[in-house]
């Protein structure tokens, strides 16, 4: 296979090193490029998600792999003078196609943010906030069982049964972020985009994130954004590696981990910069 | 030599210096809390004093002087020929029963000036006040009831001590004549200071004796309840639309560059633009609360809509984006998530506005808010006048009297604004959330 080649690519090329395509991919990019007015945040990015696997992305502040996962949902409209050109295949349909329709997307690709924010109301409207919007429960027991199942799944239930009308701001951040995952699968999303999930979470809230995210991946395609590159290594099956707006590199994480095939990609890694 | 980064001194040179700046550090922070203590005493004692003026002035005008006199309604009076329908109760002459009255009380006096100046003791709303009694119970004519009456504007004055004796006679609103009768009627204990509800339940009046503010306060709470209703939801509305939905260009930044500006506009600009406007070109009815409400709208918008804006703005980001992010449309992500949040902001700002209309005169003005009128307004159509207006006119008329009506009205005018504020700081803590 040409890409298991052992030699390093050259330290200046910006072409994406590795294999980009997976079969049966759930997200097909193609030459994405994001401005934020007259700032190029990332250039020709393309890359496939696979169903049911964790992909990592990863590189030194300011790279672009945050704004990338936010095209994924289309969150980058929000922000005031952003434009995402390229493409974006959700299933093999352009997802801003004049068709496809953006809460409806959302409702498929769920999101997880850096800073735990659950909504200042109770633990039990937090999950059921989803599934009441996109009308997924037909009445009051149907609901109690989305939400009891998604907490369930979150990890969270035995430390919450008892206390579900509690503010969800009341839980330790940790918690919350669990309370967020349990909120994002109450809806039921074939995609989770996290975003830094973990990094203001100690080290024991990070571990059962972590274990969490290999559970869900059997249901979910995952893709994370991560300044740690030991959590990429542990939770993840594919690693994208960033570089001030460009993709540089991607493959099987084991294979990034021990042997990267661009310059940049090993500098990173092995902690030279970054 | 050292470890320091200046290697001219010694560390134990370094901390001299430390502690000799520390003591001018300490002096200035102390000054400047010294400088804030002396001017929020300052305030409170020019407060205080506002206060203590306000009141000592204004809560005569809750207390009216009244005469107690034995009337007789005479059948021979009201009713000569035995016609009882009420036209002609109506039309009967109420004031010879007064005179009547006081003649009995003062038999000496004899001759026409000495009558009318003991008639001048007893209001002229007397007679009216007689004749309500009758009309409302007709029953009473034929019998003698001891019945208190409004005294007059001086008889009141000199009760509440704001005449002096010892000025000569011709100087006096009440003559020595006067003087004596209504000494004779103190020691029989038949004046008295009673408790004043014509303020609180009449219209204005020429007479002092007989003015009240009913009128002014059903005026201000007619005008400013059409204020609330058209300013808030139109206020919010606005800060939602610029604040959430508007893209951002060049016409967005004009529109927030004149909402701004507009805050600043006289108030009386309001007023005129109302007059040409409202009354104007729509032909809506001069003095009403209607324009009345139209103009104080003008005037609170710039202040809700700012201060809603200011709401929106400090609802964190991260909430919208987890409400976007799991797929609520914007108008779910402001209904649901960012109102609730920003709404104790919005409020106090709408209160702040709705407190600063409560206060204004000048647009009110313009609109012939100002006119003197007696009956209370039943309707926004209505012919009306509100408090600050009140306090106005009686400030600005001559008898002694209104003096302290003007200060009694300012201290209901007070009672509004606390009892608004104070609705302001419930509404906020029952609104208030936590994240």
């Amino acid at each position: 296979m040409p890409d298991e080649s052992p030699l390093l690519a050259a330290m200046d090329s910006r072409a994406t090193v590795g294999t980009i395509t997976v079969p049966d991919p759930i997200f097909a990019c193609r030459d994405v490029d994001v401005f934020y007015g007259d700032k190029h945040a990332i250039r020709k990015v393309g890359i496939d998600i696979a169903k049911n696997q964790v992909l990592a992305m990863i590189g030194p502040s300011g790279c672009g792999k945050s704004t990338f996962l936010r095209c994924l949902n289309r969150m980058n409209d929000t922000i005031a003078g952003a434009r995402v050109e390229g493409q974006i295949l959700l299933d093999g349909k352009d997802i801003h196609d004049r068709k496809q329709d953006v809460v409806q997307l959302r409702a498929r690709v769920g999101m997880v943010f850096q800073k735990p924010n659950p909504f200042p109301k109770s633990i039990y409207e937090n999950v059921a906030y989803g599934p009441r919007i996109h009308g997924l429960a037909g009445d009051r027991v149907e609901l109690d069982e989305i939400v009891n199942h998604s907490l369930q799944r979150a990890g969270l239930w035995d430390e919450v049964k008892d206390r579900l009308q509690q503010p969800g701001t009341s839980l330790s951040g940790g918690q919350q972020q669990r309370l967020c995952i349990a909120r994002t699968i109450a809806i039921n999303p074939e995609v989770i985009l996290m975003d830094e999930p973990c990094s203001a979470l100690d080290p024991i809230a990070t571990a059962r994130i972590e274990d969490l995210m290999e559970e869900l991946r059997q249901s979910y395609a995952i893709v994370i954004v991560t300044h740690s590159m030991q959590q990429a290594a542990r939770v993840s099956q594919r690693t994208a590696y960033f570089h001030l707006g460009d993709l540089i590199e991607v493959g099987e994480t084991d294979r990034i981990f021990t042997n990267p095939r661009h310059k940049l990609t090993e500098d990173y890694i092995t902690g030279r910069f970054g | 030599m050292s470890n320091t980064n200046n290697p001219r001194r010694t560390a134990a040179e370094t901390q001299a210096i430390v502690a000799r700046s520390l003591k001018r550090r300490y002096w200035a922070e102390r000054r400047f809390r010294l400088y804030g203590l002396a001017a929020v005493c300052a305030g409170m004692a020019f407060l205080f004093y506002l206060f203590f003026v306000i009141f000592s002035n204004g809560l005569g005008a809750f207390r009216q002087t009244q005469l107690r006199l034995a009337i007789h309604f005479d059948p021979a009076v009201i009713a000569p020929d035995g016609n009882r329908d009420i036209d002609a109760l109506r039309a009967a002459d109420y004031q010879a029963l007064i005179r009547a009255a006081l003649k009995s009380r003062f038999p000496a006096v004899e001759g026409r000036a000495a009558s009318r100046e003991l008639s001048r003791l007893v209001s002229g709303s007397a007679a009216f006040d007689l004749q309500q009694r009758v009309i409302g119970d007709p029953g009473v004519i034929g019998t003698v009831e001891d019945l208190w009456v409004l005294a007059s504007d001086a008889v009141d004055l000199l009760k509440k001590g704001h005449i002096d004796r010892g000025i000569p006679e011709d100087e006096r609103p009440l003559s020595d004549a006067q003087l004596s009768w209504v000494e004779q009627l103190e020691a029989d204990g038949a004046l008295a200071l009673k408790f004043n509800t014509t303020f609180l339940t009449g219209g204005d009046s020429r007479e002092p004796e007989k003015a009240g503010i009913r009128g002014a306060v059903v005026g201000s709470f007619l005008t400013l309840m059409l204020t609330l209703l058209l300013s808030f939801p139109l206020g919010v509305a606005t800060a939602i639309y610029l604040e959430e939905f508007a893209v951002r260009n060049r016409w967005t930044d004009i529109i927030e560059v004149n909402i701004n500006n507009l805050a600043a506009v006289p108030s009386i600009v309001f007023g005129l633009l109302g007059l040409a406007v409202f009354i104007g070109f729509f032909g809506l009815p001069r003095s009403a609360p209607l324009v009345g409400a139209l103009v104080l709208t003008l005037l609170t918008l710039p202040t809700i809509i700012i201060a809603s804006r200011a709401a929106l703005k400090a609802v964190p980001p991260s909430i919208r984006e987890a409400a976007l992010g799991m797929g609520a449309s914007r108008i779910q992500m402001v209904a649901h998530h960012v109102l609730p949040l920003a709404m104790p902001g919005m409020l106090t700002g709408t209160i702040i506005g709705m407190a600063r209309a409560l206060g204004e005169s000048a647009p009110l003005l313009m609109i012939g808010m100002v006119a003197f009128i007696v009956d209370i307004p039943t309707g926004f159509t209505d012919a009306a006048t509100a408090l600050p207006v009140q306090i106005f006119l009686w400030s600005d008329s001559p008898e002694r009297g209104f003096m302290e009506k003007t200060s009694g009205a300012i201290i209901v005018l007070l009672a509004f604004l606390v009892v608004m504020n104070t609705a302001a700081v419930i509404l906020r803590k029952r609104f208030e959330r936590r994240w």
